[in-house]
């Protein structure tokens, strides 16, 4: 396939960006997206260009690195999957593709295609953990049961891989959707029950102080999620928060 | 020049660890707070270590490359985690987790550790549990097993094809409690870029800032270096992208020794090759072996009629399936070991069978699963059990349970639905057993210098067993590391903090400075990449799955003029003082070409075939790997001296006093 490519360009967090375009030929359908952005790169050095800087790491969906605006879409067209996973044949011959990074005034962009998503860290940093130490002298494993459907229910939502899509296609730029994750995996486990308090009135806070917008229960974060995070876990979270703040 | 001390500690091996750990020195609370340790790597090793060293009451300084601790590749670990708890209550124990380690590794990894290992597994259950990790549980609310390649018992727990992740993010977890306390101090998108060794002793690292491209001198009273495995020297593999070898390679340069750089683990469940633009390989977990058949056609006509897209998969009777591995291994049949099942598919393949295209393909078929667990299910439901689409429907369901992320997985990359059609797979470069050489304490060569998780060489051997990589990253981080670092930095109450503006300090930045230069002032003609593809290629056609004398001679030759015309015309665009991917790139591949080349003489050494190692000069009569335990019965560490041709071989005798050295069978 030949392509068109309009590809966000900014050399650092202080420059202004602009588009430019390049032309891409013969892109095989098998490709990855990035394996396609990797052909791109190498076009662009031999013509003596700045490649395009990019997160990436471990390419098969789940290290959370990678991230990309794709026509308008959080990871592209394709659905569950992060860029890593999308693959040319979701395109057709001819298509002009338009490559944004993901945007948010909490994710300043750090060079072309790549930000800085360290506020995720400090949000898990103010509640995301359970405090046990790890000295092994904790009680066998299997001395509390828990509820199938629980233990489920809180792997789901610990699934989420961090990568911000949420917040990119979010119109507010709320992380409601990665912070609720997170608060529901502890909310949903006896393990988490201690520090409920806390955590969610303590993660908020930080969640608020880092710059993300509010929700509106669009739900567009929840289409857009490469792992499926349901928009329960903020119904979740926000219960939790009102109950916290209620005893608080 | 230093010889080798393991520092096993004496007694019977049962109690090894125990009277250790009574035994060492300790640092007392308050000189805790006196003492800075650095990690490097947020893999569950480093990631592990970094939480308890900080819980201790260290001041730890830790570093990454990625943006975010949890990106590290442990979160990409699909199957599960082994621990000797018996919980299924089907004869497993601590010896028997270490016995199969030991066999599953060929005899070539050290007793004693493997027995530590074995001892602290059921703890890391415990610990993760208690952390909220959420493994998969049964109805009953009890913790869930499974069961792994070569091994008869389950004793694997797992979340879901995401116990990695679920793990990572367990240790992250632990890391952010510390780093919001301000114990740990976290380096993101920062890269070690060498060692800094003050009187003989690791006494700091230089790092660059990946964003901004400066260096920064950070100092401390250990190093710990939990920086993985160096897979990607076969430029593809299931590695990350920037999963590299070279804070591992850069303390070798200092001093440590480098432990078996032949012995790589090639994964035999990976989504075959589909063309030149691939820049990485997907596994598909091994735990899909529990349920999934592997098989060629027995016939060479269909086999053609497959590739011509005349005949589909499902439309090979049963008699005409060749299930090769339940053919030569019945008592382990589809679980046998990696190494095992890897050499099986490739000669299955080289004979001509391969399925897809490329001739590189074998099929994973969930169909008498799917066939299974449909009627138990009918049968708990009270429904028709011969009804073949009600059937086919709950056995689907089923599985999707176990194995969904894998399975979506595999229709996004190849495009057809495997719960209809069987996979294909082959096997791909995937785990190094070897890697820097340690004591039982988990020190390297150099005094005061760690390395723990796929980093160091210490308990895999020569093959490493399914859903042993998590158990061993998490026991050097949470269980071994944190006490034996004690005996070393009960020394280092009265230092003070480390200054970073000694000469040495000074020289290593410098250093690292001309080399960064170097790149950028090259201005060459061919990309980064273009030396790895090829360096990558002579790595898997001649230090793959199979070697001989003569390849592995070609190979060191070939790697040697690779190298030179990489530092002749290697093109790195851009400055050192920005943020540059190439040039970060540039220098792990540069690294690379120098490991591949002691790879590819370890290999020439050892004449022998061991577990993932297989020198075609050295097999049975039925084509199965042939030890020689007279003289090979030993870990190679080499020395560096200068460059990896000239690395000298130092052999720590392997001794077994509690297992018996046998030939491996899985017959």
């Amino acid at each position: 396939m030949n392509l068109t490519l309009k590809v966000w360009r900014q050399p650092n967090t202080d420059s202004q960006g602009n588009f430019e375009t390049y032309q891409l030929a013969d892109v095989s359908p098998d490709m990855s997206f990035l394996e396609m952005m990797d052909v791109l790169n190498e076009q662009l050095m031999s013509q003596g260009i700045d490649p395009i800087a990019f997160d990436h790491d471990c390419r098969e969906g789940i290290c959370g690195m990678c991230s990309m605006f794709i026509n308008g879409e959080a990871h592209g067209p394709d659905r569950l999957v992060t860029t890593c996973q999308l693959h040319m044949r979701k395109f057709k011959d001819g298509d002009t593709i338009t490559i944004e990074p993901f945007r948010a005034n909490a994710f300043p962009v750090i060079k072309d295609l790549a930000v800085d998503r360290s506020a995720f860290d400090r949000v898990q940093q103010a509640g995301g953990f359970v405090s046990v130490n790890t000295s092994g002298n904790t009680q066998d494993a299997n001395a509390i049961p828990i509820e199938k459907k629980d233990a489920d229910r809180a792997f789901d939502a610990a699934t989420c891989i961090g990568c911000g899509a949420c917040v990119a296609t979010c119109k507010n730029a709320s992380a409601m959707l990665f912070v609720s994750a997170k608060v529901s995996q502890y909310a949903l486990l006896p393990q988490g029950k201690v520090e409920a308090t806390d955590r969610v009135l303590n993660m908020v806070k930080q969640m608020d102080e880092e710059g993300f917008g509010n929700c509106t229960n669009t739900g567009a974060c929840e289409v857009e999620c490469p792992k499926g995070i349901s928009l329960e876990n903020i119904a979740r979270m926000n219960r939790e928060y009102l109950a916290a703040s209620l005893k608080g | 020049m230093a010889t080798l001390d393991s520092k096993i500690p004496q007694g019977p091996l049962a109690d090894k660890w125990n009277n250790h750990k009574s035994n060492i020195n300790l640092v007392s609370p308050a000189n805790k707070r006196l003492i800075d340790v650095i990690v490097v790597g947020t893999g569950l090793a480093g990631a592990s270590a970094s939480a308890t060293l900080a819980e201790l009451g260290y001041n730890v300084k830790t570093f990454c490359f990625q943006d975010s601790p949890r990106r590290a590749h442990s979160i990409a670990a699909q199957g599960g985690i082994n621990a000797a708890k018996n919980y299924q209550g089907d004869g497993d124990s601590t010896y028997r987790l270490f016995y199969d380690t030991i066999k599953g590794g060929d005899y070539r990894s050290r007793e004693a550790n493997v027995h530590r290992l074995a001892e602290v597994s059921a703890n890391i259950i415990d610990q993760c549990v208690a952390q909220g990790v959420p493994f998969a549980r049964d109805y009953g609310g009890l913790l869930d097993n499974r069961s792994f390649g070569g091994v008869l018992v389950s004793r694997t727990f797992y979340a879901k094809g995401q116990t990695g992740q679920q793990l990572l993010l367990g240790a992250y977890s632990a890391m952010n409690r510390q780093i919001g306390r301000g114990k740990i101090k976290m380096y993101n998108r920062h890269e070690m870029m060498d060692l800094v060794v003050v009187d003989g002793k690791a006494r700091g690292i230089i790092a660059r800032n990946l964003v901004n491209g400066k260096l920064e001198r950070h100092s401390a009273h250990a190093v710990v270096i939990a920086s993985g495995g160096y897979g990607n020297v076969f430029f593809l593999s299931t590695n990350a992208m920037g999963s590299n070898v070279s804070a591992g390679w850069k303390i070798h340069k200092r001093g440590a020794h480098f432990a078996n750089p032949c012995f790589t683990q090639i994964h035999p469940t990976c989504i075959p090759v589909s063309g030149d633009h691939q820049s990485k390989l997907t596994l598909m977990s091994e735990s899909l072996r529990n349920d999934g058949r592997i098989w060629v056609p027995k016939n060479i006509e269909d086999v053609k009629a497959i590739r011509e897209g005349k005949l589909q998969p499902t439309e090979i009777a049963e008699e005409n399936r060749d299930y090769y591995l339940e053919r030569r291994y019945p008592a382990f049949g589809n679980l046998v070991p990696r190494d095992v099942a890897s050499r099986a598919a490739k000669e299955r393949c080289d004979a001509g069978y391969g399925v897809n295209k490329t001739g590189e393909a074998v099929y994973l078929d969930f169909a008498s699963a799917i066939e299974r667990y449909g009627k138990e299910q009918a049968h708990v439901k009270g429904l028709d059990e011969n009804d073949a689409v009600l059937v086919k429907k709950l056995g689907q369901e089923v599985v999707r349970a176990k194995y969904g992320n894998l399975f979506q997985m595999y229709e996004k990359i190849v495009d057809q639905n495997p719960y209809e059609t069987p996979m294909m797979i082959y096997p791909a470069v995937h785990y190094t057993m070897g890697g820097v050489w340690v004591d039982y304490n988990l020190m390297t060569s150099i005094p005061g210098c760690y390395a723990i998780g796929e980093a160091n060489f210490s308990d895999h051997g020569a093959n490493r067993l399914g859903a042993s990589a998590l158990m061993q990253g998490l026991a050097d981080g949470y269980f071994v590391l944190p006490y034996t670092i004690g005996d070393y930095l009960s020394d280092d109450i009265r230092t003070g903090s480390i200054p970073t503006d000694s000469p040495e300090f000074e020289a290593a930045e410098t250093e690292v400075r001309e080399r960064l230069e170097k790149f950028i002032n090259n201005k060459g003609t061919n990309s980064v990449d273009y030396y790895h593809r090829k360096l990558g290629k002579i790595m898997w056609n001649k230090c793959g799955m199979s070697r001989n004398e003569q390849g592995l001679k070609e190979a060191i030759q070939e790697i040697q003029e690779l190298r030179d015309d990489f530092y002749a015309n290697v093109n790195v665009p851009g400055k050192a003082d920005e943020f540059n991917e190439q040039l970060a790139k540039a220098g792990r591949v540069a690294d690379f070409l120098e490991l591949g080349e002691l790879f590819a003489k370890d290999a020439l050494e050892r004449t022998e075939s061991c577990g993932g190692h297989f020198r075609e000069e050295s097999q049975t009569p039925e084509g199965e790997a042939l030890r020689d335990d007279e003289n090979f019965t030993f870990v190679s560490a080499w020395e560096y001296q200068g460059k990896p041709s000239e690395a000298i071989l130092h052999k720590e005798d392997l001794n077994y006093e509690e297992i018996e050295v046998k030939t491996r069978s899985y017959k």
